[in-house]
């Protein structure tokens, strides 16, 4: 799969840390033709792109950023196992990324990067900036000094590109430091000054628009009110300005589910690419507007400098609860989905903080819940106005969100103090300067990260959806002469592998006040949470349109007690148990990739679902208690 | 009492165009970096971290000599913003506190 294989081929490593702009650097040499990808046994993200350098072909490997060739987070751990030979074959030649105005704190990397004797040279970046803040450093010198080849480069503006690109044809022609620079932390300082001293004539001046910004972001009133601000814009950007696109892509969808019912021959084939294949791939698809527009939101607060400060202004909060304020990000993404959060925990450098927030992320309300909540909320919960704008309806919703992030900082609070407890690593942050991302950046980041999301959810979901449409469809039934079609179905349904299962569950989700129906429906929602609505749909064997399944639903009646099925204890509970319960298949997936093992989905699964049950019947009770008395 | 042995300072900019150290100036007892007020500078002294912890901190930049200025504290009064050698690094009190440093 690797670009590399194939004799003669050059590989480069570009290694740097995080803000110094290498993956703008490795944009401009590549173009947009990086591929993404995951490297082998762990989960850090690898983006490789080919280079054509005259005649000779080469990789550009782009490395996670870091401080230190001594890893202490996964993404750092992968730039040593990288240059140590332990994935994939070395890079041959290192071209270390430097920001121009941070070049006094970049030498310490430097420095350890030239004890490792692999032929390296030194690529300062945003030089533009440094010379408007008035900074003169001499490239010549510090050549000289650090006896390796320096160049200066404007990635965005691709200045300097095509004089690194010749200088990046020849590694082996490339001079090698005479001595290697000291190893000891306080002797690779005085060896960085020393350098520095040689060839800075002039140090940069304070980055004045950051400067001034911070003055209003970081205020101590101003500050907190603007990240209120931007936290409401974030969802108000998830759930109501994604949801034309939304509304666009399901009915794409149905279109084309109705065009293959047209073309195929009805029967089994046309059931099942319409509800099987159709259906589970749209269930996914229908989820992209969302998470293009989560993953423009994060990259461009991310890519501006924001997201640094919003750490910085909830990092106390957080810190209470054992946690910090990078897993603050990762949290607010999971709102959205879960898959993106988690895979936003790997910027934090410690594995124990890392480990909770992944471990939580799925209790916050991420939008798979939503139809259900719709579902059940449109047709039990009452339309009334509670106070001004404020309905009885949005405020349940508002409650089962707000239940869904108090439980998830609740559970991170007691693992925290209990199985994930102490952590020797200081936490630290740096806040970059204030950039405009080149727009190209941003573009390359989402697509790189939809594409994924697709693929790895969309294999899941497919093949789940595909199982569950055959669990539902077998073993068929002969339809008795004289029952009307929809009849026909629902009895297919009961008789069904699934619809067994269902009444084999009923025993033990009946103090919850579920029967066999709801229990197909948990059944099926493991898979993803949003597939209960579908499943639902085909019990009451009505379209998936959502008025007439809100009508069956409040109509349905237990044939033996003659009592409604979703009576208020009922659907409290049904809701308080999707808060809970982690019925995600993607989830488990993604997150058995990035911890690399089987043992902590299995207890998140675990966790959550005893939470389900535990706080499902509580509520059962409680509004059982309640609407009798009252 | 026992008077620090004069410390070895090196200049994080330039030894030849900042004038070292006064000698004669009786030097200050270092303090923790923590216990800085805003808008403060100091030098750093030492790293009272072992292992992995004191290791990165070393990589940031927080090396003996090195010129740091406490910048601003977070609205709820933790973390603090530090400037040194060029970047603008946040660190909780609890980290700042094992680094000693004394006011430059």
């Amino acid at each position: 799969m690797s670009a590399a294989s194939g004799a003669g081929v050059l590989r480069l490593g570009l290694i740097g840390s995080p803000n110094s702009g290498k993956t703008t650097l490795f944009n401009a040499l590549t173009g947009l033709r990086a591929k993404v990808g995951n490297y082998p046994g762990v989960t850090v993200e690898r983006l490789e792109g080919e280079l054509h350098l005259d005649g000779r072909r080469a990789v550009v490997i782009d490395l996670p950023g870091t401080y230190s060739l001594d890893p202490i987070s996964p993404d750092e751990q992968v730039v040593h196992r990288v240059l140590a030979g332990e994935i994939d074959t070395p890079p041959e030649a290192l071209v270390m990324v430097v920001d121009a105005c941070s070049l006094e704190r970049s030498l310490l990397l430097v420095a350890q990067v030239l004890e490792r004797d692999i032929p390296s040279c030194l690529v300062l970046t945003m030089t533009d900036e440094l010379h408007a803040r008035g900074g003169r450093l001499d490239l010549a010198r510090l050549e000289r000094a650090l006896g390796i080849p320096v160049r200066g480069v404007v990635g965005h503006r691709g200045l300097g590109i095509g004089e690194l690109r010749e200088l990046l044809r020849h590694p082996e022609r490339w001079d090698r430091p005479p001595i290697r620079p000291p190893a000891s932390p306080a002797e690779r300082a005085a060896w960085a000054d020393s350098v520095l001293a040689h060839c800075l004539e002039q140090r940069p001046a304070r980055h004045a628009a950051t400067e001034a910004i911070d003055r209003v972001v970081l205020h101590p009133v101003a500050g907190p009110l603007l990240f209120a601000a931007v936290m409401v814009t974030f969802f108000q950007l998830i759930f109501a300005w994604a949801l034309p696109a939304m509304d666009f892509i399901d009915a794409a969808i149905a279109v084309m589910a109705d065009s293959a019912r047209a073309v195929l021959p009805a029967g089994m084939l046309a059931d099942f690419v319409t509800n099987g294949v159709i259906a589970g791939v749209g269930s996914v698809l229908a989820f992209l507007p969302q998470i293009v527009l989560l993953f423009t939101a994060l990259y461009l607060l991310e890519d501006v400098g924001y997201m640094a400060r919003a750490a910085f202004v909830v990092d106390r909060a957080m810190g209470r609860i054992g946690l910090e304020g990078r897993c603050f990000v990762s949290l607010l993404s999971s709102y959205a989905c879960a898959i993106p959060g988690i895979m936003a925990t790997r910027s934090i450098p410690s594995p124990r903080n890392r480990l909770v927030t992944i471990l939580v992320a799925p209790l916050m309300t991420c939008s798979a819940r939503l139809p259900l909540y719709a579902l059940l909320i449109g047709a039990f919960v009452p339309a009334t106005t509670v106070w001004g704008p404020l309905g009885l309806q949005g405020l349940t919703l508002l409650g089962l969100y707000l239940l869904g992030a108090f439980s998830a900082l609740a559970v991170a609070a007691i693992l925290k103090r209990t199985l994930l407890s102490g952590d020797s690593l200081p936490f630290y942050m740096e806040l970059p300067s204030y950039r405009w991302p080149p727009p190209k950046l941003i573009f390359s980041q989402v697509w790189g990260s939809a594409s994924a999301f697709v693929r790895r959810a969309g294999s899941i979901i497919l093949v789940a959806s595909m199982l569950l449409w055959m669990l539902l469809s077998f073993p068929r039934l002969t339809p008795a002469p004289g029952i009307s079609e929809t009849e026909a179905a629902r009895l297919q349904l009961e008789q069904s592998f699934a619809g067994r299962a269902g009444h084999v569950l009923e025993p033990a989700i009946a103090p919850l006040g579920f029967d066999w129906k709801i229990g197909v429906g948990l059944l099926a929602s493991l898979a993803a949470r949003e597939v209960i609505v579908a499943t639902l749909a085909q019990i009451y064997a009505t379209s998936n349109e959502e008025t007439s399944l809100r009508a069956a639903v409040r109509a349905d009646v237990d044939p033996e007690t003659g009592l409604p099925v979703f009576d208020p204890p009922t659907v409290a509970a049904l809701l308080v148990f999707f808060v809970f319960a982690l019925q995600c298949m993607s989830t488990l997936a993604i997150m058995r990739r990035e911890t690399n093992s089987w043992r902590w989905p299995a207890f998140a699964f675990g966790y959550m679902l005893a939470l389900a049950y535990g706080a499902s019947f509580a509520a059962h009770r409680l509004v059982g208690w309640w609407t009798r008395s009252a | 009492m026992s008077h620090p042995a004069e410390p070895i300072h090196r200049d994080a900019i330039s030894p030849d165009r900042v004038p070292r150290a006064r000698e004669d100036h009786v030097a200050e007892a270092p303090v923790s970096l923590a216990s800085l007020e805003v808008g403060a500078t100091a030098r750093v002294v030492s790293v009272d971290a072992e292992g992995p912890a004191g290791r990165r901190l070393q990589d940031l930049g927080f090396v003996p000599g090195t010129l740091v200025e406490v910048r601003r504290r977070a609205p709820l009064g933790d973390p603090v913003e530090f400037e040194l050698r060029g970047t603008h690094l946040c660190l909780r009190r609890g980290e700042a506190a094992r680094i000693r440093v004394r006011r430059a």
